[in-house]
């Protein structure tokens, strides 16, 4: 009896075990979220921006050819703007300020940061620092 | 934009030589520093009279090996790199050094690192050197970096030794979030004052990741404070300058100062401006073996010109 229960135990609350593993450690902390290994995390890497249905809604900006398109993108307060890596090769969005920071963006990785605070942010690819672009948030 | 290989091209050397070289692909190129001239050729290849010279500084430099790399330019960065490295250790003599300009890993992973330092610990030789290049300092400022490679060093891994009468100086220009590769104040007095003391016959070899000329500021293929560390530099009858970053072969002088940017074990990028963005080049298969090749140079110092014999293997 005492064998089976522990093996009736074992199936329970493993699968909880794991859920809570999940829960507390798989997502970033801080206002920017990265999904830049696509292996990883595939359906959230490769999920579109969602509409936030907000007055200000969600910034976009493109990785591709080596460059942020657009280069300045200008935003409301408490914007969320997400990059997307559509290059064949690995990109960083990293603020000159170092107020935010993605992970290493793989292809189609993307990396989502919410401006809480007026001001213009300069930022830069760290792997390809000729690769320049600003954020501009507006009050 | 077109024009700087022909301007910055090296003395006696044409755009064809300079773009069949620039197809270099997985080779190690040997530096000897004898009565202050510096030659250069490919590992494998024959070995310059200098080299044999039992006085002299031998040494080697590797670059940008790139070890992560997955795209199709090469799909085997690590076989390309043990190659170098078999080439260095089939050398007839074992070198006083060898030193990797940077982009050690692809992505600072951690396995990457491992895996490098690993290959490098299997190089015969005296001592293995490094500086970073800005895919070793992906997402944490070279913190995984140092704690692998910099040890001795100062400030954020910047270093210089002294080996057969011969100053070297090892510079990290990759760490501060601008366009350009950028040295900072702490690293520009350093190298005021680790030269201070020297006599101004005393060859100066100095290393980077980024070139520390401006080869082509547009993909950031140069330094924006470089002139005031070679502005330290400029009394020396001989300054040789080593950088990677680029993916191929190319120099320069600058008065004193000689410039000789590597080639790379991993993958080609295109020439300046030849394209819109310095993204690997996939050559057709067969094609890099093909193009490999040897460059001498011969550096004599203050009112000699530049020699440069370039030659594709036999």
């Amino acid at each position: 009896m005492s064998r089976r229960l522990a093996r009736l135990l074992a199936v329970a609350v493993f699968p909880m075990l794991v859920l809570a593993g999940c829960g507390g450690t798989g997502k970033p902390t801080g206002a920017g979220t990265t999904a830049g290994e696509p292996s990883s995390m595939p359906s959230m890497s490769m999920s579109a921006p969602a509409a936030t249905g907000s007055a200000t809604g969600d910034g976009a900006v493109s990785i591709q050819g080596f460059a942020f398109a657009p280069a300045t993108i200008t935003v409301k307060v408490g914007t969320t703007v997400i990059w997307q890596n559509a290059d064949g090769e690995p990109h960083t969005v990293t603020a000159r300020d170092k107020s935010f920071a993605s992970a290493t963006l793989n292809t189609g990785g993307t990396y989502r940061f919410t401006f809480t605070r007026p001001g213009r942010y300069e930022y830069l690819c760290t792997i390809h620092p000729f690769m320049t672009a600003t954020v501009v948030v507006t009050p | 934009m077109s024009g700087v290989p022909e301007e910055a091209g090296p003395r006696g050397m044409s755009r064809r030589q300079l773009l069949r070289h620039s197809a270099w692909f997985g080779s190690a190129v040997v530096l000897t520093v004898a009565g202050g001239e510096v030659i250069s050729h490919v590992a494998g290849t024959p070995v310059p009279p200098a080299a044999q010279d039992p006085g002299a500084l031998r040494f080697v430099q590797v670059s940008d090996s790139h070890l992560g790399f997955t795209g199709a330019a090469n799909t085997d960065v690590t076989g390309s790199f043990a190659r170098a490295i078999e080439q260095i250790n089939a050398l007839p003599y074992r070198p006083d050094f060898v030193m990797h300009t940077g982009d050690l890993t692809h992505l600072s992973r951690p396995a990457e690192f491992d895996q490098v330092q690993q290959m490098m610990n299997g190089l015969r030789t005296d001592r293995t050197w490094t500086v970073p290049g800005e895919h070793d300092s992906v997402d944490d400022a070279g913190q995984k970096y140092r704690a692998r490679f910099g040890a001795g060093t100062r400030g954020e891994g910047w270093y210089s030794f002294d080996i057969r009468g011969v100053h070297v100086i090892g510079l990290v220009n990759t760490l501060s979030l601008e366009k350009l590769g950028h040295l900072g104040t702490d690293q520009l007095d350093f190298v005021r004052t680790d030269v201070a003391g020297l006599g101004s016959d005393t060859p100066i070899v100095v290393f980077s990741h980024i070139p520390l000329f401006a080869m082509y500021p547009t993909w950031g293929w140069g330094t924006d404070d470089a002139t005031q560390a070679l502005g330290h530099l400029r009394r020396f009858s001989s300054v040789t300058c080593l950088n990677g970053h680029v993916h191929q072969l190319f120099s320069k002088t600058e008065g004193n100062i000689t410039f000789h940017s590597a080639t790379t074990t991993a993958y080609p990028l295109p020439h300046p401006g030849e394209g819109s963005a310095p993204a690997p080049v996939t050559l057709p298969a067969g094609k890099l073996r093909d193009a490999l090749g040897i460059r001498e140079v011969g550096y004599v110092g203050s009112g000699q010109p530049l020699a440069v014999k370039d030659r594709p293997l036999a």
